[in-house]
């Protein structure tokens, strides 16, 4: 049975379809925040990843489809000090979860590394060619403390082909499992940034990087300051025009046409709200030469509902979207957008929406 | 031997290690503890071994000076107490 995994700030709901539509069949964690959630068809293992004001993050897994979960290991920085007796990083927080090659896991998080386990979330190794990266001393927090790692995106026809999106810090892509990198976010324009840096792809403040499964040289960027596509793999970008607003935070592709792909605008930057308080999805089927702007069955009044980077997701089918909103809205449409059903307005604030099966 | 408590609001995640425990620092009673239960090393301590941001520990009544290396002396009958410290939302 398909689901939808619902992380908000008061804990995970979890969502099966009824002849009514979309109902909460349970929840997990009530009161505590959820930062991300996976679900790994290779073993049915589901992952919840907490964020405790005070403890710090942890990572939770069920055998049972979210009925009962058990806390494994959360991924942690070796303790080091340096010479002056600074104290080495900590994870302050676990910002994306995906299924990696030859049945492990990988793990990003703020301060903006990549963790994998190889045996299901019982320990995690940090990835050391990513964390030594000379680059990374010129990454910063897009409104957070420490640069994140948000997306990971993992080669559906070569597991070890991996895409990698930082807030701020570009995109990386690697052909060996994590071994080398390779810098590719050129044609990307960081607004925010001194004239002479804005074209500086280390310092690209991307919002979400998704790729399409089945066309993985498709690449889709919502940025802090535009919409970006690449057709060959990341080593050129071209700018999109999203209406209503080039600024948001999340994008999905279609899983088997790279050609399109779904946007939720927002007036940028300092505002982030709806424009004109109407809560709307921007859809393309030309690869971004246009868009439709798709409002059926969304607030158009008086709506200040923002969605962030992880809450709108895509199922395999292509027609099944789910988004939610900060205000704890949550919407779901089964063709492709042209209609969408509000399954509650009362949800927690939204961090994350993602499709199981 | 020292007695090492938990606020409520941790107790529900760390479920064993308060009670009492040997040592003469904070850092000794604690590891004590930790040994016992593993997971809940990481809600009181960060990935360096520090007091988290957010989290507070008293012996005594008196917030401890060392956060970092957690050297604060405690005796046989002392009490160390391990809180959240207080925010909204």
């Amino acid at each position: 049975m398909s689901v939808i995994l619902v992380g908000t700030r008061k804990g995970l709901f979890v969502l099966e379809p009824s002849a009514a539509g979309w109902r909460i069949a349970r929840t997990a964690f009530l009161g505590d925040p959820v930062t991300m959630v996976l679900t790994d068809a290779r073993d049915g293992r589901w992952y919840a990843a907490l964020e405790h004001g005070h403890f710090g993050p942890k990572v939770h897994a069920s055998d049972d489809r979210g009925v009962t979960w058990t806390e494994v290991a959360t991924p942690s920085f070796p303790a080091e000090e340096g010479e002056d007796g600074a104290k080495g990083p900590s994870v302050s927080s676990i910002w994306s979860m995906e299924t990696a090659s030859d049945g492990g896991l990988w793990c990003g998080t703020i301060p903006a590394a990549l963790f994998r386990s190889d045996d299901q979330g019982a320990s995690w190794q940090r990835l050391a060619p990513f964390w030594e990266l000379p680059q990374r001393a010129q990454w910063f927090g897009g409104g957070k403390d420490d640069a994140g790692l948000h997306s990971i995106c993992v080669d559906p026809t070569d597991p070890r082909h991996l895409a990698v999106a930082i807030s701020s810090g570009g995109v990386w892509d690697s052909p060996d499992d994590g071994q080398t990198w390779d810098l590719r976010a050129d044609g990307m324009i960081a607004c925010y940034m001194p004239p002479e840096r804005q074209l500086d792809p280390n310092v690209q403040d991307v919002h979400r990087l998704v790729q399409s499964p089945t066309h993985p040289d498709h690449l889709w960027v919502q940025h802090h300051c535009g919409a970006w596509r690449s057709t060959d793999g990341g080593r050129s970008w071209q700018a999109l025009d999203v209406p209503p607003s080039a600024f948001g935070f999340p994008v999905v592709v279609h899983p088997t046409d790279p050609h399109t792909a779904w946007f939720v605008p927002a007036v940028k930057d300092q505002f982030r709200i709806p424009v004109d308080g109407k809560v709307v999805v921007a859809r393309t089927r030309d690869g971004g030469a246009s868009f439709e702007v798709l409002a059926d069955g969304l607030p158009q009044e008086h709506a200040y509902d923002l969605v962030y980077r992880h809450a709108l997701d895509i199922d395999a089918t292509g027609d099944r979207l789910a988004f939610g909103s900060t205000t704890g809205a949550l919407w779901t449409t089964d063709d492709g957008g042209d209609h969408w059903h509000e399954v509650s307005a009362h949800l927690p604030p939204i961090y994350v929406v993602r499709f199981g099966a | 031997m020292p007695h090492l408590a938990f606020t409520p609001n941790l107790a529900r995640h760390v479920m064993r290690p308060a009670g009492e425990w040997p040592g003469a620092t904070v850092r000794e009673v604690l590891e004590a503890a930790f040994a016992q239960s593993p997971a809940a090393r990481g809600y009181v301590l960060d990935d360096q071994g520090a007091v988290r941001k957010h989290v507070a520990v008293f012996v005594n009544g008196e917030l401890v000076d060392d956060r970092q290396r957690l050297s604060d002396p405690v005796g046989d009958d002392d009490q160390v107490f391990v809180m959240q410290a207080l925010s909204g939302g």
